[in-house]
């Protein structure tokens, strides 16, 4: 226990010494959750339209200013003819061109239909459909309203709610996200870092001669990354809570302890690393191309699993940071009870001890 | 009882043989050289008595413990300098002489005066808490040993301790040697440099794997008929069959 302790104590003197990579380490996540919070989003707001009405009349007006009434849009534009919207569309400051014929009001009156165009910017094709999805939307919300006298009889209406997170935003996507990212990569990488540097300065190999006995070393190089976790979960935490409003809807127990738990996975995943690789940048780059990338594309956090090819799919179930996103956005955001988060927490602890397992007899082969 | 003992020591890496049968007996006291040119399987039979390794087959005992059977007693009862330089330099010495007593098991009080003795017989206690890596390449293999015999191990392995050093700080290396010799530990020495090789008590030359000559560096120079240790490590080195590893 002795010996540990001196070990422990030598590992924080190695951080405190190098102040880069602690300031990186501190950094990162409240760089990330910043950055995701208000730079990086796939909400629309205010986005620039440009309106051609060749008609000009009451309904007309009405519809533009109920488009311009909703945050999404703002008219940067007055198109008098339909030349002029290429030309519109090239300068790139509108995204979305609403067109209306000529007697739109008059047609709508005696024929019962008239035609509304809408041209989406579509060299980026997401923002493009939202944005024509979002103008259907006032469009028809504007006609409900014209339809208040019961001229047809029957009619079907659509309420929508959305649950856990009303106004739609990103950061409630993100920022379990986030968690994941950061815990990979302060624990795996940096643990197979220093584990592997030691190996590369020759210090192993004086250590091993020594009487402590391994498995003290392995762990002792854990409890400082263990610790620098749980400052990084903290401070996302506060930030995401009092900087992003995203509420934590269950447990704080349960998330915190959820998230030791990936802490845990995610240190033995640098431990196996360390055994395999032989320099420090070998250790980096195989944290970064095995464990953040699958981390980042396969999490389900940027692109949908349900939407990738099945063998992808098939191969995303072995990527941790997968169940440990399903567990904080059930925990976080729904506010789900362990009940409902068993499962994903059985399978992360299933991996963990696998990982631990492999890594530990590694280690002792490794002395032959 | 002699500090070492080894017979038909043997290490194969598949169908390599990086030690063949090696037999040897090192005295309690001794300063024992041993000699022998790159890739010849000094390392790997260093690596096997301070018990980084497992033989493939022999036996040998260190400080009196059964390799085999008593691999802890022996990691506690010697010292180990290796080859590459094992302090760490972002830490001070200070910082290292703790650590390693610290994984020795020496208490607090042990590493303090320890700490203190070091400091004035390297003539550094101004520098104790400056980091490692501020130090010349000399003062940093002085402070290697000490840190190696911080515990008083009974058998100290030193893995060419003065490769890279200057002529003036490799005497005074010497010197700390025939100190620890004197106090009774034994010394276990891979070097290149001849000179070196007359200072020792026995020196040991490994030629393919196998020791091909042991004795006093006397008898050896008497037995191949050269007049100093350079000659006698040439006559047998140019024999090897193995390229260079």
């Amino acid at each position: 226990m002795y010996q540990f302790l001196f070990f422990i104590r030598k590992e924080f003197f190695h951080l405190w010494r190098d102040r880069q990579t602690l300031l990186i380490l501190f950094g990162m996540p409240l760089a990330q959750i910043l950055i995701f919070g208000f730079a990086l989003s796939n909400e629309v707001k205010n986005a620039r339209i440009a309106i051609l009405d060749s008609s000009k009349d009451e309904m007309t007006t009405a519809i533009v200013s109920q488009l311009e009434a909703s945050r999404y849009f703002e008219v940067a534009d007055n198109i008098a003819s339909s030349d002029q919207l290429e030309a519109s569309f090239r300068t790139g400051n509108v995204k979305l061109a609403v067109v209306f014929p000529s007697n739109f009001q008059q047609e709508f009156l005696h024929n019962n239909a008239a035609a509304i165009q809408l041209i989406g910017d579509a060299t980026d094709p997401n923002t493009s459909s939202t944005l024509i999805n979002y103008a259907s939307a006032v469009i028809m919300d504007y006609q409900q309203g014209l339809r208040a006298r019961p001229e047809v009889p029957m009619m079907i209406h659509t309420e929508m709610r959305m649950l856990y997170n009303p106004q739609l935003k990103g950061s409630y996507n993100f920022v379990p996200g986030v968690m994941a990212m950061v815990l990979m990569l302060v624990c795996a990488m940096m643990t197979s870092i220093s584990v592997v540097r030691e190996k590369e300065l020759g210090t192993m190999e004086v250590i091993l001669v020594s009487p402590i006995v391994p498995i003290k070393v392995v762990l002792a190089k854990l409890v400082p990354y263990f610790l620098l976790s749980v400052v990084n979960v903290a401070s996302i935490l506060i930030l995401s809570v009092w900087v992003l409003d995203v509420p934590i809807m269950g447990s704080l127990a349960l998330l915190i302890a959820e998230c030791m738990l990936f802490t845990m996975t995610s240190l033995m995943l640098g431990l196996l690393i360390s055994s395999v690789a032989t320099s420090q940048q070998v250790a980096m780059l195989v944290s970064l191309m095995g464990l953040f990338l699958p981390t980042v594309l396969l999490s389900g956090f940027m692109f949908p699993i349900e939407n990738m090819p099945v063998p992808l799919q098939v191969i995303s179930n072995v990527v941790p940071a997968k169940w440990f996103y399903i567990i904080v956005k059930n925990v976080m955001i729904k506010g789900t009870d362990f009940v409902h988060v068993w499962k994903p927490t059985l399978i992360l602890t299933g991996m963990t001890l696998f990982f631990m397992a492999v890594s530990i007899r590694k280690f002792k082969t490794r002395l032959e | 009882m002699k500090a070492i003992s080894v017979q038909s020591l043997t290490k194969r890496f598949g169908s390599f043989t990086a030690v063949d049968n090696i037999t040897f007996d090192v005295d309690q006291g001794e300063i024992f050289g041993f000699l022998g040119a790159n890739g010849a399987g000094k390392t790997t039979a260093m690596r096997m008595l301070c018990g980084l390794s497992f033989p493939t087959s022999g036996q040998a005992s260190v400080a009196g413990y059964d390799l085999y059977t008593g691999s802890e007693d022996i990691k506690k009862s010697i010292g180990y300098m290796s080859q590459r330089f094992s302090l760490y330099e972002d830490l001070t010495i200070k910082e290292n002489i703790r650590f390693y007593g610290g994984i020795y098991g020496l208490t607090n009080a042990q590493i303090k005066d320890e700490t203190q003795a070091l400091a004035t017989s390297l003539q550094l206690e101004d520098k104790m808490n400056s980091l490692v890596k501020s130090l010349p390449l000399g003062w940093k293999q002085k402070l290697s040993f000490s840190v190696a015999m911080l515990h008083s191990p009974r058998i100290v392995f030193l893995d060419e301790p003065t490769g890279g050093v200057d002529p003036i700080t490799r005497r005074d290396f010497w010197s700390m040697i025939y100190a620890a010799a004197d106090k009774g530990t034994t010394v276990f020495v891979t070097t290149h440099y001849m000179d070196e090789a007359e200072y020792c008590n026995r020196v040991s030359i490994m030629v393919d794997g196998r020791i091909d000559a042991l004795g006093s560096p006397t008898e050896l120079k008497d037995q191949f008929q050269s007049k100093d240790m350079e000659g006698v490590f040439l006559r047998l080195a140019r024999k090897a069959q193995r390229a260079e590893m």
